[in-house]
């Protein structure tokens, strides 16, 4: 399965979003996950099954103004 | 006490958390500002790095509340999906609404701006809409629902100060009870005194602070100068007039020739 996280190609057998983040190191309880736009909260990814090529982003927190 | 969406808040500074030399001279101006509330964002993680959670555990000691922005958004789908994934890392309602239309002035696109306030206000968020100083599109934001308005006074991060003080004046008497806040453009004490001494409840300032030589004693500059132009404010300001008026009474003034 082809995914795309943050903007990088991934080729996976991985199908569920929480276990995507432990594979890639994206650790730490700061994350927020989004699939294809739209928004997967944190109870959610344990049971979000993901799709060939799907867009994942993957953001934390940072300085902002 | 200044309140916003129903919480009371001693500072009328909001200060952002961009641009700091390091983390420990971000903190000593938190501190040293007094402020209730920061800004934050948020960005991509990288794999295996935690840079988010480190800094995130940092702001969380500071024991301020923070107000997530939208920055770095172009389009109304941007916005509302970062809002949304802010509310799910920071819990909290709060988002600094940023849809921006301009690369060379940073101006929101004010259209755009309206309907993603529409839609997050929809959908249960307390918005901050950084806006221009019109007061059409102001009118259109308290119409999609927001109860707070963050009108720029010169172009982000450009120092100028308030270039367009009628306008500002023109906003103010326009909505004398909505807590307004000046966002953006602040480069001195002296042009957030300016603003407060209009009436102005806050001013959001982030550059002025972290890119001074020393930040914790320019934060406490601007406090000073808040919390003046705030009292100059309820105290009742002279009017600018064109001819002289001596201050000492001239009854009973000595006849020497």
């Amino acid at each position: 399965m082809r995914l795309t996280v943050n903007g990088e190609d991934h080729q996976t057998d991985i199908s569920l979003l929480s276990e995507l983040l432990v594979a890639l190191d994206y650790e730490g309880d700061w994350l927020a996950t989004a699939v294809n736009g739209e928004l997967v909260h944190r109870d959610d990814r344990p049971g979000f099954v993901l799709a060939d090529r799907d867009r994942i982003e993957i953001l934390s927190p940072m300085q902002g103004g | 006490m200044l309140e916003l969406y129903g919480i009371s808040v001693a500072s009328r500074l909001l200060l952002g958390t961009a641009r700091y030399p390091s983390p420990a001279i971000l903190s000593e101006a938190v501190r040293a500002s007094r402020t209730d509330i920061v800004t934050v964002s948020l960005r991509r993680e990288t794999a295996g790095s935690r840079t988010g959670s480190v800094f995130f555990e940092l702001i969380r000691t500071l024991g301020v509340k923070v107000l997530p922005n939208t920055a770095g958004c172009h389009t109304v789908s941007e916005a509302v999906l970062t809002a949304k994934m802010a509310r799910d890392v920071f819990a909290t309602d709060w988002i600094k609404l940023e849809v921006i239309g301009n690369h060379d002035t940073l101006q929101p696109d004010v259209f755009a701006l309206v309907e993603a306030a529409r839609i997050l206000n929809g959908e249960g968020f307390k918005v901050f809409p950084y806006t221009t100083d019109d007061l059409v599109v102001a009118e259109r934001l308290m119409e999609a629902g927001c109860q707070v308005l963050m009108p720029w006074c010169a172009p982000i991060g450009s120092a100028m100060g308030p270039i367009n003080l009628p306008a500002l004046r023109s906003m103010r008497a326009h909505f004398p009870d909505v807590p307004l806040i000046v966002d953006a453009g602040i480069g001195r004490p002296s042009h957030a005194a300016i603003v407060m001494e209009l009436g102005f409840d806050a001013v959001l300032l982030n550059t002025a602070v972290a890119g001074a030589a020393d930040p914790a004693a320019m934060a406490a500059a601007f406090t000073g100068a808040i919390e003046a132009g705030r009292v100059a404010f309820q105290a009742g300001l002279l009017e600018p007039r064109d001819m002289a008026v001596p201050s000492t009474p001239v009854i009973g003034k000595a006849v020497f020739s």
